[in-house]
């Protein structure tokens, strides 16, 4: 048999390998120039961009907790401007499709953003993070109100005709009313999940541990509910998901596969092991050659069979 | 397809490993292709073993190289499991290493003070191994039981050593800025490394006296590589990385008291 096939087609973006960068860990990716073999990625979704640079959160930002890692870096960036003509360049001439991750305080901000990235060589699409605080609404995250999340995602996608992505919190009462409602506004694809919310306090300064105070936590202790959510949002809506959260492994990315995602990503797992992304492509090819399969999309959603 | 992983991180075998005092581990790599490069005030990642999934890489300091054994030492506190995993690996155990990263230090003018508190002293040992120029290593800990660093490993030639404990079970009683303010008039540069506090008084003694003091920055870490902006610290114009921008940055560049 033929090497078995690991294109995947994410909501119009053609990926020569399923397992993508998600946004943050990877920064925009040279600083990893010597450490992951860039082809390894289908593609790269680069760290959150916003119309002017965000200062981020104060220090300390990282903890390490129980097979997790809590962070508080606060979508710290340099800025459109900024990543357009110091960053873009370099990122272009990779392998991998780069889908810019875009934030904003305000449905303004989104679609300057969304607005100036259309078209833009190299570019090859963008995903919307619902996460950020709704400042004009006093701060709760856009992601976390089916009405605001439709909101923003419609702004953008009436400026833009580029893949449109939208990553969701899981931090919700019920994530497939948030799907289908960024189904409905126009996303091509969504992403799923975004860090849970937590924190840790310092028992001896008797203080939280994080400057920012609440955190959000990746890393393997997450996988099970992220996997859960895919599993859910699969079920609520027709456009194809983008999996991750706490993938460390390439029997943890075919969960996400089986649960009824396109493609994965992995965030905190890069920190583990650099080599992730190669192992994970390489796990997944002997598992598809030992059971005879000939392209992972049959893989897609297979778990959902005979489930109700 | 032909991915494939990249030559970095690096296999490095253990060679030697010393409990130099309860809680405290000097450990020996074979580590040619960091040593060969390796400048004080670098740092090295250290990549948790595959089955040890979910534990971040943990940053140390150089402690020490042996360039002609191509050997690299790190000296660390036993304070995690991190820590504990690394002072219990056997000879020949093989980490995953990835460095040296970030900043280094000047080479110290003559007459330089290297100022260090407690575990402060593992850039600063490598530092005052690296020149032969006359200097003062002064290192401070609250008590002698924190005074760990082998003496051999500091008794280099043009070097005077100035130990300090708070309860003056060992070498002066006082703190280690204390000792520094009676040394630093007409010193040719300060280097230091330590508790945030004590980094903050040796600093604002440095401007005093007009001498150029450098210091170590030390924070949590993802990535070590400058990617993820996890460990930054407050800088005097905004947030620096101590993993990329430091750990060694010119003391006016960031704010310890932020």
């Amino acid at each position: 048999m033929d090497e078995p096939c690991l294109n995947v087609n994410l909501a119009g973006i053609e990926l020569k390998t399923p397992v993508l960068a998600a946004s943050g860990p990877f920064g925009y990716g040279r600083e990893y120039n010597d450490l992951v073999d860039f082809k390894a990625f289908g593609g790269i979704i680069v760290k959150g961009v916003s119309a002017e640079p965000w200062k981020g959160n104060p220090p300390p930002r990282l903890a390490e907790t129980a097979c997790g890692l809590l962070n508080s870096v606060g979508l710290q960036n340099p800025g459109l401007t900024y990543f357009l003509e110091q960053e873009l360049p370099f990122l272009k001439n990779l392998e991998p499709r780069i889908i810019v991750n875009i934030v904003g305080c305000s449905v303004e901000e989104y679609v300057s953003v969304a607005s100036t990235l259309d078209g833009r060589p190299g570019v090859d699409g963008l995903e919307i993070n619902i996460s950020c605080p709704n400042l004009k609404a006093g701060g709760p995250a856009f992601g976390t109100d089916p009405g605001t999340a439709a909101e923003v995602v419609g702004a953008v996608r009436g400026q833009t005709k580029l893949p449109l992505l939208v990553k969701l919190s899981p931090n919700v009462a019920d994530i497939k009313v948030i799907a289908r409602a960024v189904e409905d506004a126009g996303a091509d694809g969504i992403s799923l999940i975004n860090t849970i919310s937590g924190m840790l306090i310092d028992i001896e300064n008797k203080k939280p541990l994080l400057g920012a105070v609440f955190g959000g936590l990746s890393g393997p202790a997450v996988m099970p509910v992220a996997l859960k959510m895919v599993w859910q949002t699969a079920e609520a809506v027709n456009i194809p998901l983008l999996g991750m959260g706490g993938i460390t492994s390439a029997e943890d990315a075919l969960q996400f596969i089986m649960a009824g995602a396109r493609a994965v990503a992995v965030g905190s797992g890069i920190f583990y092991d650099p080599g992730l992304p190669v192992d994970i492509n390489r796990g997944i090819q002997d598992y598809l050659t030992a059971h005879n399969i000939s392209e992972l999309s049959f893989l897609e959603g297979i778990a959902r069979r005979g489930v109700d | 397809m032909n991915w494939k992983n990249k030559l970095y991180p690096v296999q490095c075998p253990v060679t030697d490993r010393q409990i130099v005092a309860p809680g405290y581990c000097r450990l020996v790599l074979h580590a040619p292709a960091v040593v060969r490069e390796a400048r004080p005030g670098q740092f090295v990642m250290v990549y948790m073993p595959g089955e040890y999934t979910g534990m971040l890489p943990r940053p140390f300091s150089i402690y020490a190289v042996s360039r002609d054994r191509g050997e690299l030492v790190l000296f660390f506190e036993i304070k995690g499991r991190g820590t504990e995993l690394l002072a219990a690996s056997r000879s020949g155990f093989v980490w995953k290493l990835l460095g040296p990263l970030g900043t280094a230090f000047p080479v110290p003018p003559p007459g330089s003070l290297l100022v260090a508190g407690g575990m402060g002293i593992a850039p600063l040992a490598f530092l005052a191994a690296g020149t032969d120029r006359p200097r003062i290593l002064i290192y401070g800990a609250p008590t002698a039981a924190q005074l760990i660093c082998p003496s051999l490993d500091l008794a280099l030639p043009g070097l005077t050593l100035v130990e300090v404990t708070e309860d003056g079970s060992r070498g002066e009683k006082g703190t280690a800025p204390e000792v520094c303010r009676g040394l630093i008039a007409g010193a040719g540069a300060v280097f230091t490394c330590g508790p945030k506090q004590m980094l903050a008084s040796v600093v604002s003694m440095g401007r005093r006296y007009g001498v150029k003091t450098w210091v170590s920055m030390e924070e949590r870490m993802a990535c070590g590589i400058g990617a993820c902006l996890g460990c930054v610290v407050s800088g005097t114009d905004g947030y620096r990385r101590v993993c990329r921008d430091g750990p060694v940055f010119p003391a006016e560049e960031v704010d310890l008291n932020g």
